[in-house]
């Protein structure tokens, strides 16, 4: 049986991509698969050789042949995207277009076409902790949770095919689409925070949601000593929904430095960093009954 | 006019640059309204404590199918791009979650039999924060993924006559964008770590795309030169203004505190910064 663990946050920055990267070097080899589509970072932290790259059509977007086009505006008044922009002929902004075909169904023209655009590209390379699967949003294409569910395809293939036990998903911040995407039918969620008033918040909204889709959590507690007061509330907030601390990770400067180095944690952040993040692992592997790796 | 703030990555603090420059620039007696159009994690109003005025339900249309009416011919699934209409043998199934509102399916009914109701997927709330700020956010009920919608009925409280301040979300997918177009300059709110460049890189090109004019804020900013100033320079960005790393302020922000209540030497600084916008972009002041 292969396992999903997703490292979410709901806020950005409090260190999903630093986490996954450590339990990569503590759990592999696995697969990773880099969901943050709009953002993809992990790959940064693990620079190793594209073994395959090919670009994947998401999405379809109206073209109006001007030739045929003879202006008179029904396309514009039906869109609900606001993305046929008047004119003689008329065009279609391809960053507002939805490819929902109302143009085309109203067009007495017949000048509407339909077209499939590469939306997103999907790069596997090889790193010291096995295969890393990264998907990439093209500039302005609104399916991010199609890319998202394609990655995790391919990602979950790469594992059948090489006897790896576990696919571990960086996702993206926010409750939305690419996060929805990433979660669906995982075994796990990490939820990464951090002591401070917006992270507490947002933590709240992305536990509803993981609780939502009936996914279990543990939560990581980054930065922990930033703020003992608000690490008390994330604490409390915790204990509350039921969902435990898997480590508390104290706020050291090397960990920053490492990053701006593009530096995986491990041998890079000193012992007290070392420690908890060793400990999560454990954790996270007693949680998913997996002993592989 | 209106000011963007968004930059890719995400904590790079710009909801700490949003809230600051907004104060700073009420306090100079400026018509500020403050946008939070991070709809799926909005967190101004921690950093603010408005009191909401009002609010407003958002819902998207969906499709409404007359039993009566219908024939099952099919043709409302055929055309639906999303896959968000099924037709059995006995009637038609809605995917509610997977319906974009485009009418699409009414459009096609030769019966007729398609009307369309409203699916509530989120709000927007309005008010006035301490300091007589007006302030707005957009939230996402929990389980939606389209969160676009939200946000552009939250660009519905632009005001033309005032400085519209838009907190955006990170990345650089359609909620972002759907912020993000229509403004007349975008903070792109950065980090010098390899993370912050990347992601800045993917914003650039974003608003690029959207013909919107890129300014960098470096936030938790070493001294020295790095890859990212390098990057703004070979780009043309210019760095409007640097916010130090700094524990102290990592802090502040933990608990809700704004820079610009803390030292005065902030707001000078937040509105240098504007000024600066100001000359660069003179469309911002037209």
């Amino acid at each position: 049986m292969i396992r999903q663990l997703v490292v979410i946050s709901g806020k950005g920055g409090t260190g999903k991509t630093t986490v996954a990267a450590a339990l990569a070097q503590l759990l592999g080899p696995l697969v990773l698969a880099d969901c943050d589509v709009e953002a993809p970072n992990l790959g940064i932290l693990f620079p190793g050789k594209t073994q395959r790259s090919f670009e994947i059509e998401v999405s379809r977007r109206a073209h109006i042949d001007p030739e045929s086009c003879d202006a008179c505006g029904l396309c514009a008044e039906r869109c609900r995207f606001d993305a046929v922009l008047p004119g003689t002929p008329y065009r279609v902004d391809r960053l507002s277009c939805e490819g929902c075909g109302v143009c085309g169904l109203v067009c007495p023209s017949e000048a509407v076409s339909f077209r499939s655009e590469a939306g997103a590209v999907i790069t596997e390379s090889m790193t010291p902790h096995g295969p890393l699967l990264e998907g990439r949003l093209a500039v302005g294409v609104e399916a991010s949770g199609k890319v998202v569910t394609r990655v995790r395809i391919e990602a979950q293939a790469l594992a059948a095919q090489r006897g790896l036990g576990l696919v571990l998903i960086d996702g993206s911040p926010g409750t939305g689409c690419p996060v929805i995407a990433s979660l669906t039918g995982c075994d796990l969620a990490l939820v990464v925070t951090e002591p401070t008033l917006s992270a507490l918040h947002d933590l709240k909204r992305v536990l509803q949601v993981v609780s939502h889709f009936g996914i279990p959590a543990v939560a990581c507690l980054n930065k922990a000593d930033l703020n003992e007061d608000m690490g008390g509330k994330v604490k409390g907030y915790c204990k509350e929904a039921g969902v435990c601390i898997g480590a508390k990770i104290p706020f050291r400067p090397e960990v920053v430095e490492a990053l701006r180095q593009a530096r995986p944690p491990l041998g890079n952040v000193p012992p007290e960093v070392e420690k908890p993040l060793r400990g999560l692992a454990a954790a996270l592997r007693e949680r998913l009954d997996y002993n592989g790796g | 006019m209106v000011i963007a703030v968004a930059g890719g990555k995400g904590g790079t603090g710009k909801t700490l640059v949003a809230v600051n420059l907004a104060l700073a620039l009420r306090r100079e007696g400026l018509e500020v309204r403050l946008l939070d159009a991070d709809v799926e994690e909005p967190d101004v109003h921690l950093f603010l404590d408005p009191a909401w005025e009002g609010s407003e339900e958002v819902g998207i249309p969906i499709p409404a199918v007359d039993p009566g009416a219908c024939d099952l011919c099919g043709d409302c699934a055929r055309v639906c791009a999303y896959g968000a209409l099924a037709v059995t043998r006995k009637k038609v199934m809605v995917f509610e979650e997977l319906c974009h509102g485009c009418g699409g399916c009414s459009l096609a009914c030769p019966q007729g039999a398609i009307g369309e109701k409203s699916r509530r997927i989120g709000m927007i709330e309005w008010g006035y924060a301490p300091g007589s700020l007006w302030t707005a956010r957009g939230l996402l009920d929990i389980g939606e993924p389209k969160a676009s919608p939200v946000i552009s009925r939250l660009k519905g409280l632009i005001d033309p006559e005032a400085v519209n301040v838009m907190d955006c979300g990170p990345g650089t997918g359609c909620p972002t964008i759907t912020a993000l177009r229509g403004a007349d300059v975008c903070l792109m709110v950065t980090e010098p770590t390899p993370f912050g460049l990347h992601d800045l890189g993917m914003a650039v090109d974003m608003a690029e795309a959207l013909e919107v004019r890129s300014l960098v804020v470096m936030n938790k900013d070493v001294p020295g030169e790095d890859a990212v100033r390098t990057f703004c320079r070979d780009k043309g960005l210019e760095v409007v203004l640097s916010i130090p790393f700094s524990l102290d302020i990592a802090r502040l922000c933990s608990r809700g505190a704004n820079l610009v209540d803390e030292d005065d030497c902030w707001t000078r600084r937040f509105l240098q910064a504007w000024q600066r916008v100001c000359e660069l972009v003179p469309e911002v002041t037209a």
